[in-house]
């Protein structure tokens, strides 16, 4: 039985080259955007394809890679968190408020040792994604409407903190894994590597990673299969508010202040980079892997048209086209694959 | 193809595979006006490829295809919709957020001038078409908040009234009540005066004698024989299905049985007064290890509320439950699965995943026995093809996606799931629905070994054949309560029959 078993296995790959690219598209496609644009850039500007520049790209999308890696989580299951920019925010403003100020800043803040402020912002952002998860699976509220509010929520936590000032000062370590490097990388680099391996380690190869992907691929039979979708929703909402917690401070270390309305360009980054790289909005299909190729995309998009001479309104513009296009990518795969099932 | 009659589809030499797979190896079919076509065979004989096939589905095959004696070759569903050519899939293919209107007028609802849908129009269109039917429902309701075998109704109406000349139904009546399968059979003979040709696919062979002209038989993706319907039995087919002897497997139950004596060994599942809105009211009753209880009554009498709240899916609003003695409210499937409930729905689609692999199917409910946080794949597939063998689910390949599977062959993945580490309680519902002869009776010898290991098993059906086949108790429901319960003393069909 084991060699049938090859034999058909083959069979099944080998169905003809043209089957297997289309029910791969929503892998294929981001990687040639990637390669395209890579290769558009290199030809139209001499400084971007080099080692620096690469470090450049590299450093821009971590806070975003870090967020997004929560993020993959959620959109796995078929749900969305439009919280994240604003739970990073505030997890970044909070840690500040928990450290000790220059005196210049008038802020009336609570300084505690360093670690206590980590703790202290950490159990902000968990606490917040944990409303999340109960809103959406205890009360029954739509991921993207529970999320819609705690943006506002976060938002409005922010404000209390700051009160429309800047804060500078963080906990040493968060100032290190911010700003400072090693060996010439950037610490914020080797966090947002180590946790995008780490959530793909999650999703690939634990129990838990395997059920976050049933569940996005048919709830319903995820529950006739006596899993506990409610805990796994809720797991997942509180794992993306806890990754933007940690690319929040990590990021407030790197801009050097931590203000309102800092972060509010990564809801949208992220998003894209997740969507951007092939992970289906429908749940179940995609990962990690996809993610880092977003983030990608994302990252050398920005990056090129920076050494390119081009209006920067327009760039705004280009950046939506292509958004626009890798979801209709996104839509268009989910249906191709659909039809090769039926 | 009654004789001298032009065939208004023909096809010819059809051969499609899927990778390894060969599906339909050089397979001639003829459909004339005014004839109704069973088709029968194994579960994966191929039978469904070949409606797709003609349906649009599957665009790539080889062989000849014609229409009114033309070439053709479809490149989608639409083309063949467009050709007259309908077909109500084996697998529920309804639009569950839709309104019963819009399902009815899927793809052509009436617009006016501007192109605005003309609801009011569309309702009462759609009202009086189900009424034809025989279906009362409120066309404006939410299709997917309908019982699955009013939704089974719906769609079959909607391909019925789309005008096609051309119809097939792959398995229609496998949710259907005995009148409902009369009534859809009636209007089936109606279409067939109107001149249509209609292809019927079905596992029921004393439905495919009674309202087929002709009818053809599958086996690995050949035809092995065509005959009018009146010059064939129940057991040639089945002898041209599965082989010599096949016969013995189906019974017809028309024959009292008589049921054992009710056993007194540990009560396992305890049911008090159980109520839930308008769909059950103060259900009692127990179910003891090593027992098999049925519960039989027509589409709607409450079976598939019963069992979801078994399983934790739905929350009764009276009575209790207690699993062993312990008075049990599962807050979840999860709940339910941890005290040792299993549920096996009707519905295939509700259950499996059918773009994973069989072997993940297999696993999901027992990862948690299996793997306490990193997965074991190795593992997993030894299981699964444990199972796979155990049951001859086919093609015997526990990496394929499950959407590969035919109908039957999923819906013994669906068993497969619960099998590795038996519960306390297993509730089966339509455990045999889309299997073929063969395959139902392995499905009843698994039951019997399962109960001789001391499972609680329910069995829930609206088939007296199934419930027949597999129970030592019987309780039938009707609209929602017990009105009859069998034990120790004889039962056939009629008298489940005149019971509900
Ligand atoms: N999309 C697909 N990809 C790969 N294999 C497929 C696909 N669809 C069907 N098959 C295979 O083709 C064979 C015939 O399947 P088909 O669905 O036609 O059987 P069937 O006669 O309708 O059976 P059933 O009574 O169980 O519905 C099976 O071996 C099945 O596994
Ligand atoms: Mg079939």
């Amino acid at each position: 039985m084991a060699s049938s078993e090859t034999a058909l296995a083959a069979g099944q790959r080998a169905r003809g080259i043209a089957p297997f690219l289309r029910s791969q598209m929503r892998n294929i496609a981001p990687f040639l955007t990637l390669i395209f644009l890579s290769a558009f850039f290199a030809l139209a500007s001499p400084s971007f394809a080099t080692l620096d520049n690469l470090g450049n790209i590299l450093t821009q999308v971590s806070v975003t890679g870090i967020i997004a890696v929560g993020l993959t989580f959620v959109i796995l299951c078929a749900e969305i968190d439009l919280s994240i920019a604003s739970i990073a925010n505030v997890t970044g403003i909070a840690v500040a408020y928990f450290t000790l100020q220059e005196s210049y800043v008038n802020i009336p803040n609570i300084p505690l040792p360093g670690a206590a402020a980590i703790l202290m912002a950490i159990l902000l952002c968990a606490l917040l994604g944990l409303v999340n998860a109960l809103g959406l699976t205890v009360i029954g509220i739509p991921s993207f409407i529970m999320t819609l509010a705690m943006m506002q929520i976060a938002a409005g936590i922010s404000a209390l903190l700051v009160r429309g000032q800047i804060a500078y000062k963080v906990p040493g370590v968060i100032t290190t894994l911010g700003s400072g490097s090693i060996g010439g990388i950037p610490w914020i680099v080797i966090v947002a590597a180590i946790m995008l391996l780490g959530g793909h380690l999650v999703l690939t190869y634990t129990r838990f990673g395997r059920y976050v992907y049933m569940v996005g691929g048919n709830r319903e039979a995820a529950e006739y299969s006596g899993l506990n979708v409610k805990l796994i929703l809720g797991a997942v909402m509180v794992i993306s508010a806890v990754c933007s917690g940690i690319g929040g401070m990590l990021g407030v270390a790197h801009f050097g202040s931590a203000q309102q309305n800092e972060f509010d360009t990564y809801l949208l980054d992220s998003i894209a980079a997740v969507v951007v790289g092939g992970t289906s909005l429908f749940g179940g299909r995609g990962g990690i892997g996809n993610t880092i190729v977003g983030l990608f995309v994302l990252g050398v998009l920005n990056n090129g048209l920076d050494h390119v001479n081009i209006d920067s309104f327009l760039k705004i513009l280009i950046r939506g086209l292509i958004l626009l296009a890798a979801l209709v990518i996104n839509v268009y795969a989910q249906r191709l694959r659909e039809k090769a099932a039926e | 193809m009654p004789e001298g009659r032009q065939p208004i589809l023909e096809l010819q030499g059809i051969t499609k595979s899927f990778g390894g797979v060969e599906a339909l190896r050089g397979v001639d079919f003829a459909l004339s006006a005014g004839e109704i076509h069973g088709l029968v065979g194994e579960n994966g004989a191929g039978k469904s490829t070949l409606m797709k096939i003609i349906a649009g589905v599957h665009s790539e095959f080889s062989g000849r295809f014609l229409i009114d004696g033309k070439q053709t070759h479809f490149r989608s569903a639409r083309d063949a919709h467009a050709a007259g050519i309908a077909m109500v899939h084996q697998e529920l293919s309804v639009a569950p957020d839709l309104t019963v209107a819009e399902n009815v007028f899927l793809g052509n609802q009436p617009t006016n001038r501007l192109g605005l849908v003309q609801w009011r129009r569309m309702a009462r269109e759609a009202g009086e078409q189900l009424a034809r039917f025989g279906i009362d429902v409120d066309p404006m309701s939410r299709l997917g908040d309908l019982p699955i075998g009013l939704q089974q109704l719906i769609e079959i109406a909607r391909v019925l009234f789309s005008g096609a000349r051309i119809v097939i139904l792959d398995e229609p009546t496998s949710a259907l009540s005995p009148p409902e399968v009369e009534r859809l059979f009636s209007t089936l003979r109606r279409l067939r005066e109107q001149g249509t040709g209609i292809v019927f696919i079905s596992h029921f062979i004393e439905d495919i004698l009674l309202v087929s002209d002709t009818v053809t038989v599958f086996r690995n993706g050949r035809k092995v024989a065509e005959t009018a319907a009146a010059a064939t039995s129940k057991g040639a087919l089945i002898e041209a299905m599965i082989g010599r002897g096949g016969e013995a497997l189906e019974h017809s139950y028309t024959d009292d049985l008589m049921l054992p004596r009710p056993s007194d060994s540990a009560v396992v599942l305890k049911v008090d007064q159980l109520s839930l809105a308008r769909s059950l009211k103060d259900i009692s009753f127990e179910a003891r290890a090593g027992e098999v209880l049925g519960v039989y009554g027509f589409m709607g009498c409450g079976q598939q509320e019963l069992s979801r709240i078994l399983f934790g899916k739905l929350k009764p609003d009276g009575g209790t439950l207690a699993v062993e003695g312990k008075p049990k409210t599962f807050a979840s499937t999860a709940a339910a699965r941890r005290a040792g409930v299993a549920l096996v729905p009707e519905s295939r689609r509700a259950m499996l995943f059918h773009q994973e692999p069989v072997y993940k199917n297999v696993s999901i409910s027992i990862l948690d026995r299996i793997s306490a946080l990193l997965l074991k794949p190795a593992r997993e597939r030894d299981i699964a093809r444990r199972q796979v063998e155990q049951l001859q689910i086919r093609p015997p390949v526990v990496g394929l996606d499950l959407g590969m599977l035919s109908g039957g062959n999923q819906q013994k993945v669906a068993l497969a799931k619960w099998l590795t580490f038996p519960p306390k309680l297993l509730v089966l519902c339509e455990p045999t629905r889309g299997m073929d002869v063969g395959a139902k009776n392995d499905v009843i010898n698994i039951v019997r070994d399962l109960r001789a290991k001391g499972l609680a098993i329910i069995v829930l059906s609206t088939e007296p054949e199934t419930v027949l086949s597999l129970a030592d108790r019987i309780l039938v429901l009707k609209r929602g309560t017990v009105v009859r319960e069998f034990r120790n003393e004889p039962v056939s069909k009629d008298r489940l029959l005149q019971a509900a």
